[in-house]
This record gives structure tokens, sequence and C-alpha cells, in this order.
């Protein structure tokens, strides 16, 4: 964590690509800043770009995806290399959503350390921000 | 594993109060009845205030429609499907398009990557509709296309479409989403800003009510407010409200209640306690007939028929033993049923998941066959109706209604509060505060917060395959068209196409002009943004 002990964990959250289905992000955005942490919720249709530049400019530790209509992968393959080149690799990345079973082993090896499929608690998404947050 | 949830000791009684927060008795009678509204704004079927139906006869005459969401890759699978389903006994389609198209975004736009044919039908030109329609007989099978943002455009294709094909325009019947300030609550896809947005509804509602008089222009959407947390109630009050805000646009441009008011429909949701539903839908058909007659002075019946599709159910299905969904539809089609809608469609046990499966596909259109054929649902109107509970609820929820819109009209009316954000906000506080309540077992699921059972013994469900090689099939199909259309053509019609957006007249004509040569539709959308802006969402919470 950078910038002192005291300072609150920074999260973006972003909805990527052109899915409108931001109920699940939302829910989230408020359950994590009800755990404390400080939150920026991007909005809808962001490109691999945007979230790259919001991360940067807003200092965030955690890098939060959320996908529900299916195109994570092309999105996320899209996303690695430009949040590689921002120096953002040391960020914690973590993505929820409609994400089907066989193709976390894909998102893992794409940099995405937290995998949240439908039916995550908050609880384990906060605890796992706690924890891995360097 | 298996977990029941904690019930009260048995001295106690368990208090219930339904999720749009009326109190729940035990027993009902006669008394209830009396002491909230009695049987006075009940009526026949057939006539004012509809609450019992909006035809006297209902299913007797002709049962409900059956129109399940459908559409992926590009048009010739979707073609394909649409057979199997109309082979299968579907009586409506309804129409899934992909997100780039229902932003206004061509296939080979850079934005698209990765999105094109992956939750709908890719569309880029009429060439589309053309082969995605080939072969289904527009007389006897209609079509509901579900798109907003980029609905001008795809409306005038299905016109233009049925035209080429020998169809006379103002006899071709069919509906059109075209409910953009949902959008902006939930589902997001906007395009424009909030004012040119209703705009473009008006210019919809304004063109068919003279070229296509029986095409349905708006179906205005409960259902996606519902998705994003509003209880039953907020469900029809705010759909109510944004219906109101479409009326007074069509009626700013001098048409008569009575000219379009009839071709207005709505799509509501099915989730949730059957009761509780059931009485939704008729305290709500009582009240939009209250509304059109004495707050729009409409004197035509048709316009005061709150005509829907009641359906989906998508928020109370579960990706934890998909299976259960099956049943759990099974039940959401007897509420649509039982609530006298016109026409139904169920989401299907995979959509959790996936694209549906054409197996799961069919499972949903038995649902509703055997609600017909086996179970009696389409013998007699409104087969709920004076029981002591139904008629008591339906009142309060009526009651609940009308004070939700007052709330709304006193906060400065829909238009303002969803240019503020602060709806998106109301319903997104409460779809927190419904998630923390199944999360701590408050609120029961089955299967997600109770009777779960091990991820072993959950059921796997097929993957629908995405291809890359039907995207490439889609933008080659772009490329060829852009390279055979007459280009000055379509170059002219864009140009007027900006022209009459920049003078505000109804863009309808110059869209119509711009698909019959083949513009695509994200140059059309790229013509109207550069007029209109696009949206900038307010983020609240």
């Amino acid at each position: 964590m950078t910038g002192g002990t005291d300072r609150r964990i920074r999260i973006v959250v972003a909805k990527p690509g052109l899915d409108g289905h931001d109920v699940g992000a939302k829910v989230v955005v408020r359950a994590l800043m009800e755990a404390g942490f400080e939150v920026i919720y991007t909005g809808l249709r962001q490109p691999p770009e945007a979230v790259t530049r919001i991360a940067l400019e807003e200092d965030v530790d955690v890098i939060a995806l959320s996908s529900m209509a299916g195109s994570h992968l092309p999105f996320c393959q899209k996303l690695k290399p430009l949040l590689e080149q921002a120096g953002l690799s040391d960020k914690l990345w973590i993505i929820g959503g409609n994400l089907p079973r066989q193709d976390h082993d894909a998102l893992r090896s794409l940099g995405f350390k937290g995998i949240f499929p439908t039916g995550s608690k908050f609880d384990a998404i906060v605890t796992f921000i706690r924890e891995n947050v360097q | 594993m298996t977990n029941r949830p904690k019930s009260a000791p048995k001295s106690e009684l368990r208090p219930v109060v339904n999720e749009s927060g009326i109190e729940i008795k035990p027993l009902y009678t006669a008394e209830d009845v009396e002491q909230n509204g009695g049987f006075d704004f009940l009526g026949r079927p057939g006539e004012y205030p509809f609450v019992r139906g909006i035809h006297p006869l209902m299913y007797r005459h002709r049962p409900f429609t059956m129109r399940q969401y459908t559409g992926f890759g590009n048009p010739v699978q979707t073609n394909q499907r649409f057979k199997y389903l109309i082979a299968n006994g579907q009586t409506g389609l309804n129409v899934a398009f992909d997100l780039p198209t229902q932003i206004g975004l061509d296939s080979d736009d850079p934005l698209a990557y990765g999105e094109v044919g992956r939750v709908g039908m890719a569309v880029d030109s009429l060439r589309d509709f053309e082969i995605a329609f080939d072969g289904i007989d527009l007389d006897k099978i209609t079509v509901s296309l579900t798109v907003n943002g980029a609905a001008p455009q795809l409306i005038a294709m299905f016109l233009a479409m049925g035209e080429k094909r020998g169809y006379d325009a103002k006899a071709l019947r069919g509906t059109a989403q075209n409910d953009i300030l949902k959008e902006f609550i939930g589902r997001g896809t906007w395009i424009y800003p909030v004012k040119p947005s209703i705009k473009l509804v008006g210019d919809t509602i304004e063109f068919c009510a003279a070229a296509a008089p029986k095409y349905s222009p708006v179906s205005v959407c409960g259902y996606h407010i519902r998705e994003s947390g509003a209880n039953p109630v907020q469900e029809m009050a705010y759909a109510f409200c944004i219906a109101r805000a479409y009326a007074d646009e069509a009626i700013k441009r001098g048409l008569g209640i009575d000219e379009f008011a009839g071709r207005l429909s709505f799509n509501f949701n099915i989730f949730g306690s059957i009761f509780e539903q059931v009485c939704k839908f008729r305290a709500a058909r009582g009240l939009w007939a209250k509304i059109m007659k004495e707050q729009y002075g409409a004197k035509d019946p048709g316009s005061m028929w709150m005509r829907m599709i009641a359906g989906g159910g998508g928020g109370g299905l579960t990706f934890e033993q998909p299976e259960v969904n099956i049943v759990r539809g099974a039940y959401y089609a007897l509420i649509s049923a039982l609530s006298g809608a016109q026409t139904m469609a169920l989401c299907c046990f995979d959509e959790a998941y996936t694209i549906p499966s054409e197996y799961a596909q069919r499972i949903s259109l038995r649902t509703m066959q055997l609600l017909i054929e086996e179970m009696g649902l389409a013998d007699t109107v409104d087969p709920l109706a004076g029981s002591y509970y139904v008629e008591t609820l339906t009142n309060q929820m009526r009651q609940k209604m009308e004070d939700t819109m007052a709330e709304v009209d006193r906060q400065g009316g829909i238009v303002k509060l969803v240019e503020d954000g602060a709806v998106q906000s109301q319903v997104s506080a409460q779809a927190y505060a419904m998630q923390k309540d199944i999360e701590s077992g408050k609120f029961h699921k089955v299967g997600v917060n109770c009777y779960r059972v091990n991820e072993e013994e959950e059921h796997e469900v097929q993957m629908h395959p995405y291809s890359e090689a039907d995207t490439q099939m889609q933008i080659d199909s772009l490329n060829r068209i852009r390279g055979e259309r007459d280009n000055a053509k379509v170059t002219a019609a864009l140009a007027r196409l900006a022209s009459d957006a920049r003078a505000e007249r109804n863009v309808m004509p110059a869209i119509m002009d711009a698909v019959k040569s083949y513009a695509s539709v994200g140059e059309i959308t790229r013509e109207l943004a550069g007029v209109y802006g696009r949206y900038q969402e307010p983020i609240r919470f």
C-alpha cells in the first residue's frame, strides 16, 4: 500500500465494454464503501484504455471489473498489456460477475488474482481485498 | 448440506410483509375487502376500469402470445432459431440484439470488439433484417424488437423490410421496446442525453401514428426497473410515470391522446410472491385506465388498456441449482396467465449462465403451452377475482402505486429524477439492501441461502459457443454492403438526417430513407449524436 499506513485502500470498480448490467457493480460498490474502502465507480461502457487511465489517475490499489455479458476474456486480453504498460502490474486485479468456471484459469493467467462469480458473498470480496493489497 | 431456514417458535406468528411493504394477514374476509375499497373499482372484463382484463373473453377468445427472447450471432443463425421456435408452437418473436447494435455501433467499430453477436443478433443494415426474417410470415407472427437507444433505426428497418416484402406498412403489426427512460435506470443501452432521447421516442410515436398505425412503437418497461432493485409497486409506478412522459411528448406535437395511446404497450416482470404479482397487475390495469381516462381525457377504451407482456423473471432465477429455475419459470408463467397478460415469455433455466440452448427454450415454451393445453388457464377470465385476499391486496397495491406516482411528481417528475440519477440511486440502494437480506438469510432464496447443495452436485450447464468466424462473417457482410450500395444516396440521406435533427424536425422520415439506402446503424447514430451529443451518466450513491 502506498502513501503511508493510514491511507485507506482505494478501489476502482469498472464496467468493462458495452454491458449495461450494473446492478451487481453498484451493490458491490456499496458493500466496499460500507467496509471502509475508498471506491471510485466508473459508470458504464469503459474501454480498456479508460479503465487504465482512471486506475492511474485515481492512484488505486485495486482494479475491480464487473462483467455480466460474456465479453470478459477479450476485454481482459486487451486490458492486461495496458495495465502493465501503465505500471499497474503490482496492483490487485479482481473481477466479478457472470464468469463461467471454464474461464477462471484464463482469467488468472491474465493477471486476475480474485475471481468472484455470481453467488459470491460481500464478505469474501472484502476479506480477499484486505488480505491481498500489498 | 441442506440447511433449512429457521422458523419462528409455534407460539408466535411470523409477521409477513410483502416486497411492496404491505403487511399480509393470515386470513382475509369480506370485511377486509369492504375496508379497502370494496368491489367499486372492479367492473367486468373488457369494461372500464379493466381490472379484470382488457377483453371480455380474454384467453377463451385468444390465448396469450408466446414470445421467447431470442437472438445471437448473425442473422442467419438467428433466423434458424426463430424457425425452430415457430416449429415448436411459438406464436410471436422477440428479438435480442447484440450490444453494439443496441447502442448504435457497427460490427466493425473498435468499441464493438469482442461483443458482436454475443448477447443477441448483430444488425448493421437493412440487409440483416431481410435475412433474419426470411421465410417468416409477418401476418401470422408478430415481431417485438428489444431495442431502445437504436430503436429509430431498427423500427425503420423493420418497416422497410416489411414494405420490400410487399406488406402494407399501414397494416403491419409489431412492437419495439423503445423505452429509453428506463435504460437510464437499468439495462443501460442509452446513447444520447435524456431530453433528445425522449424527443426521439416522440418522433417514433408521431411517425407510426400516421405511417404504421397498427405498429406499437413503444413498450414501456417496469421490467428492468424491477430487476434493478425496485419493488413491485415502484415497478408499475415508475413505468407509468415514464409512459406519461412519452404521452406528454406526443401531445406536445399536437397528437390527440386517442390517436396514439392505443398503441402504447407495457413490459413487466413476474418474479416474486404469486399473489403480490397477480394483484400488482390487476391493480395497475385499473390505475392505467384511470390515468388515461381522468388525466388525459381518453375516450377510446383502447387508449385505456394496459396491454402487456408479463414475463421474464430473470431477477428471480438463480445461478445455483439452475434446474430449479424450470420450476420457478412454471410458477412465473402461472402468475402471468392469472394476471391476464397479452403476451408471455420466460427466462430459460440456463439463462444465468449463457445464451439459452434450443432445449432450454423448448422447455420454456412447453411450460407456457401446458397452461393452455392441460391446466385450464385459458378457460375462464380472471379466475382469482372475488377472493377476499386478492381483491383486498389489489386495492392496497393500487393505492400504493398512486402514492408512489404522486411522490415522483412532488419531487419534480420522472424526467428530472432520472436526469439527476435519483431513481437510479434509490433502486440501487434497495438492490443492496435485498442482497444483504439474502446474504443474512432474512430473505429466503432456495438453493442460495437455504437448501444448498455441494458444488459437485450442481447441474452442469451447456455453454453456448461464441464464434469468431460468425463475427467475421458479419463484418465481411457489412463491408460488402458498403461496396455495393449507392453511396451517393447514403451520403445524401445522412445529410438530410443531420439537417432534420438540427432543425428539430421529426427524424423518422429521414431515417427511413437512410435505411432504405442501406445506411448502417452506426452511420445513422453518428449523425444523430453529432447533433444531440452523448449521454453522461450521473454517478450517485
